[in-house]
């Protein structure tokens, strides 16, 4: 059978239905063997879903825009190694929904700020990033230490990301108000929670209602230390 | 196309009304969006600016220079254009009747304005060119099946045997940014009331995902439908036929097959699998040809009518915009090569790429299809002013020019200084003196910024002048007598 385009230029619901499949096609192959081809993510021992207080401090990263000029993705390039530490592996990110990767550095990748400074230096940056770095041109955050972090939510965050995979137990879900006042008071018991969240960064809020800046900074701090690169057990290799 | 001048018009009546609606949108939100634009240009040369935390940092006001730019300005252009277009060139009368229109444009507004609202209050699910929270997306979808029911409508109800080729485009452009926009956007709220959202994906395929919408947001809102808009407006401005027939199917066809493809290569060197960034890297550069395709054709169709350039403003931008079309898509495969990308990703040189599609490409074939239809809907005999028309082009292309140079000269210099080493084999420079090094640039950038701005201040005096002086009124002979005349007895 002969074909002629005309067919196409004389029949609107052909055309359109046409060009859908036309534009399908690309997504469909690039797209969905990522869910299925096993080594896409392979997993890495340490990676685990973030702490509740992460979680909001997360959230206030997404909401400020942070990612607009902070890339989290270290690429796999001798001289970004050398600046930021081991190239990203992608269970770095498998929990994070959504991701935050970046596409512009107008100030240096945070995919493993965590532990690089102390809690204190995060505070001071945050409030007034030339105090640290002079010729910084990153806006102040300080409003972030006068408002107080609402959590009254937060169950329900956890219960959501768990809705889309993150594996929360139901213990999780049941303290993550309790494990929100423990990450941010340093006289606190933490052996539960360092236990549900191995590695997490105490942030103490010192009586202070607890603030979106402690928030933010137990984020910053857990940022890329999930994963021990120094463990190269026979073990932790052959996963 | 010169036959439609020519032959007699048949009785129908056009939706006018809401193509002037969305004119005026995008000539508004064109001001908006130059105005944030400068605005953050400004911020990044004298952070001070940052001055009323957090409604005015950076990070909440960048997307609503983003929106205001491709959904606002260059959205309202689309949707208006296409609504002319597609009543013209199927001599029918927009469907759904003046409700519907009403419905979309005002819907479409709405959605604009929750959106820049969101961001600057603290909303935004952190996905590039699609940071509005889910209530509000789901708001965009119902505006937008509304468009797809008003286009597909009128294209049924044509009376003209074939589908003019603009509509070709339109039409691709309308239902490919549904698909993309439902799929990037698959989320669980938290609740019904919270204005939160947690992505249906995460990590590796979340990033994909979002880059198959974001390099296709590029694709089809910012090229398949500008390239709707260039097949009607330039053969219309020039009064010649489109120049082949052939390379428009080849290259329509040829073009959305390729572009979808392309997402990978905002993901070069990453964790992605590598499989998929060369898959996007290939496809990236086979989409060189079908571009230039679509440029070869734009600009043969002034064969024959390259004088008009001299006497015609608005052709004189529509054409300009093809040109930047070609530069940027020839840009963009050579950026999408991972060894280049090595260089470029992360740095200005991508800022630089977007705005020469963006200022170059969109900006110009709006002013273009713009400058020619303001006379024609208020059935005016011409421009206020063609010398102000050729202000606000060279003003315009002054400040792309300065825009994209510095943008290219600051991107290499990061790329290059972030790689660089010194002779003890140490990384020579700190992330910060990068920052350093790049400030003049910056205030450059602002400058070019500045001019573009400008021009489109010129552009809208302009525009409202030849609206309501009454050098323009009709009756006097000028270059849109004949034709109004006979619309006007329409």
């Amino acid at each position: 059978m002969h074909f002629r385009h005309e067919f196409l230029e004389k029949n609107a619901i052909v055309l359109l239905v046409a060009s859908l499949l036309t534009v399908a096609v690309g997504g469909l192959v690039e797209i969905v063997p990522q869910f299925f081809i096993e080594n896409t993510i392979e997993p890495v021992k340490g990676v685990r879903p973030y702490t509740p207080l992460e979680l909001a401090g997360r959230n206030i990263y997404i909401r400020e825009g942070c990612y607009l000029c902070h890339s989290q993705q270290i690429r796999a390039l001798r001289d970004e190694v050398e600046r930021y530490g081991h190239y990203s592996l992608a269970a770095e990110s498998m929990y994070d929904h959504p991701f935050q990767w970046g596409s512009k550095r107008i100030g240096p990748d945070l995919a493993r700020v965590g532990g690089k400074y102390s809690n204190d230096w995060h505070f001071a940056h945050l409030r007034y990033p030339q105090s640290v770095v002079p010729e910084s041109i990153m806006p102040r955050y300080a409003f972030l230490e006068e408002t107080p972090l609402d959590y009254a939510r937060i169950a329900a965050d956890l219960r959501t990301d768990r809705a889309v995979g993150v594996p929360y137990t139901d213990e999780d879900i049941a303290n993550a108000t309790a494990d929100i006042e423990a990450q941010t008071n340093a006289d606190a018991n933490h052996d539960a929670l360092l236990k549900r969240y191995p590695k997490a960064v105490i942030v103490p809020s010192n009586g202070r209602t607890i603030s979106e800046m402690d928030a933010l900074v137990a984020y910053l701090q857990v940022l890329g230390t999930m994963v021990n690169f120094a463990d190269t057990s026979e073990e932790q290799l052959q996963r | 196309m010169s036959e439609a001048l020519a032959a007699p018009r048949a009785a129908v009546v056009y939706n006018d009304d809401v193509v002037k609606k969305f004119v005026i949108a995008s000539m508004f939100w064109a001001v908006v969006a130059f105005l944030v634009g400068v605005f953050i240009a400004a911020e990044l040369s004298w952070p001070a600016l940052n001055f009323w935390p957090p409604y005015v940092n950076f990070g909440r006001i960048r997307p609503v220079h983003t929106s205001a730019a491709i959904f606002a300005f260059g959205g309202s252009a689309l949707l208006g254009t296409s609504f002319h277009v597609v009543q013209r060139t199927c001599r029918a009368r927009l469907f759904g009747g003046e409700a519907l229109a009403n419905f979309i444009f005002w819907g479409y507004q709405f959605f604009i304005v929750m959106a820049a609202l969101s961001y600057v209050l603290g909303f935004s699910k952190s996905r590039e060119y699609s940071e509005p929270e889910w209530h509000i997306i789901v708001w965009l979808v119902i505006v937008w099946v509304a468009y797809l029911v008003a286009f597909t409508g009128t294209l049924i109800k044509r009376e003209e045997p074939h589908i003019y080729v603009a509509n070709w485009f339109y039409l691709s452009f309308i239902i490919t940014v549904a698909m993309l926009v439902i799929v990037n956007n698959l989320a669980i709220p938290v609740s019904v009331f919270a204005a939160k959202s947690y992505s249906a994906f995460s990590g590796a395929q979340d990033a994909l995902v979002q880059w198959w919408y974001g390099h296709n947001a590029v694709g089809f809102f910012l090229t398949a439908g500008f390239l709707g808009m260039m097949y009607y407006f330039i053969p219309k401005a020039a009064n010649r036929p489109i120049y082949s027939y052939r390379l428009s199917i080849v290259h329509f066809w040829s073009l959305i097959f390729i572009y979808i493809w392309a997402g990978p290569h905002h993901l070069h060197w990453t964790s992605l699998p590598d499989w998929t960034q060369t898959v996007g890297m290939a496809f990236s550069i086979m989409l060189w040809m079908p571009s230039w395709g679509g440029m070869i054709n734009g600009l043969m169709t002034l064969s024959g009518a390259w004088d008009k350039l001299r006497t015609d403003p608005g052709l004189r931008f529509s054409v300009t915009a093809v040109g930047f079309y070609g530069m940027a898509t020839f840009e963009g495969p050579v950026m999408s090569v991972r060894t280049v990308n090595a260089l470029s990703h992360y740095t200005d040189w991508g800022i630089g790429h977007v705005h020469s599609g963006s200022l170059g490409w969109v900006a110009f074939i709006t002013f273009g299809a713009i400058y020619y239809l303001v006379p024609n809907l208020w059935q005016r005999t011409g421009l206020y002013s063609n010398r102000l028309a050729a202000w606000h082009y060279w003003i315009a292309t002054l400040g792309i020019v300065l825009y994209i140079t510095a943008m290219w000269v600051a991107g290499i210099m990061e790329g290059l200084m972030w790689r660089a080493y010194d002779a003890q084999g140490f990384l020579q420079y700190s992330f910060i003196d990068s920052i350093n090094a790049v400030h003049p640039l910056f205030i450059v950038r602002w400058l070019g910024g500045v001019f573009f701005l400008l021009g489109a201040l010129i552009m809208v005096y302009n525009l409202v002048m030849t609206v309501r002086s009454p050098r323009t009124a009709p009756g006097l002979a000028g270059r849109f007598g004949a034709p109004l005349a006979a619309a006007a007895g329409e």
